[in-house]
């Protein structure tokens, strides 16, 4: 990559990690504190979003180096896994075993619906 | 602990420039590690994603040190946790691609991998999570906690 794409991918991982912080302290603050919804939505939305970008690959409407800020830079800062893991074994250790549950198999079934979707959404334009 | 102790959500979180700045700086080397990884390790001969798979394994069980540390060490830290567990940590490990990559995986007709692959990642990241919060528990024992 060249030191200007290497800048723009640098600039997508702070962005990402940042959206996923104020969307994540958003949700949070707004629902009921039990159950972890902020991270699971941040997942989810960041899994269609990059469903989305990969499927407009495949047709090359967007060739390697924008997939690698937007898709790899964004997306992947953006969402994330080891909070979800951490929260998830809390969840386990605070006797709230079927919360546990739904979180981690219900945040891992929806990404992947939505990642499909999005893969088709972006296959399809 | 009380929920949630967990490492992004706050009941009011802090907004100011100083902690976002903290998360863009963690988020920026985070990314970079995570790509630093994807360089290094070529997917399996089956198409198994080893990249994603030990970037967010090695993730979790860091993250579940970072947990710890944070609260027992560190309370009064206003950049540990935006900077390691929301920003590094956060942006190192990924969701989005462990997805993808499974959903990419099954479009091409390696079903088993991909059921592999997800159940794996979410297996030994769960463990790997549960290994750090233990670590650090035994690391930073409860009686130093202020």
């Amino acid at each position: 990559m060249s030191a200007s794409a290497w800048a723009a991918f640098v600039v997508a991982c702070s962005l990402g990690a940042v959206a996923r912080y104020l969307v994540d302290g958003g949700l949070q603050g707004r629902v009921a504190q039990r159950f972890p919804w902020g991270i699971w939505v941040v997942n989810v939305s960041g899994s269609l979003l990059l469903g989305i970008l990969v499927g407009l690959n495949q047709h090359s409407h967007l060739a390697g180096v924008p997939l690698t800020i937007a898709g790899t830079g964004f997306c992947g800062a953006y969402t994330t896994f080891s909070t979800l893991a951490v929260q998830t074994v809390e969840l386990a250790e605070d006797g709230r075993a079927s919360k546990a549950a739904l979180n981690a198999l219900g945040s891992l079934t929806a990404g992947l619906v939505a990642g499909a979707a999005g893969l088709w959404l972006g296959g399809h334009s | 602990m009380t929920y949630p102790p967990n490492p992004d959500s706050h009941p009011s979180p802090d907004r100011g420039p100083a902690v976002l700045a903290a998360i863009a700086a963690g988020g920026a080397l985070g990314g970079l590690c995570r790509y630093g990884v994807a360089q290094a390790l070529p997917p399996g001969g089956d198409g198994f994603p080893w990249a994603t798979f030990w970037t967010n394994v090695s993730g979790s069980l860091l993250l579940g040190l970072v947990v710890v540390l944070a609260v027992r060490r560190f309370p009064e830290s206003r950049w540990m946790r935006p900077f390691l567990a929301t920003g590094v940590l956060g942006a190192y490990t990924t969701f989005s691609t462990l997805v993808v990559e499974t959903d990419l995986l099954a479009a091409h007709g390696y079903d088993s991998t991909a059921a592999l692959y997800a159940a794996s990642s979410l297996v030994a990241g769960l463990a790997a999570a549960w290994t750090g919060l233990m670590l650090g528990r035994i690391l930073w024992p409860e009686c130093s906690e202020r």
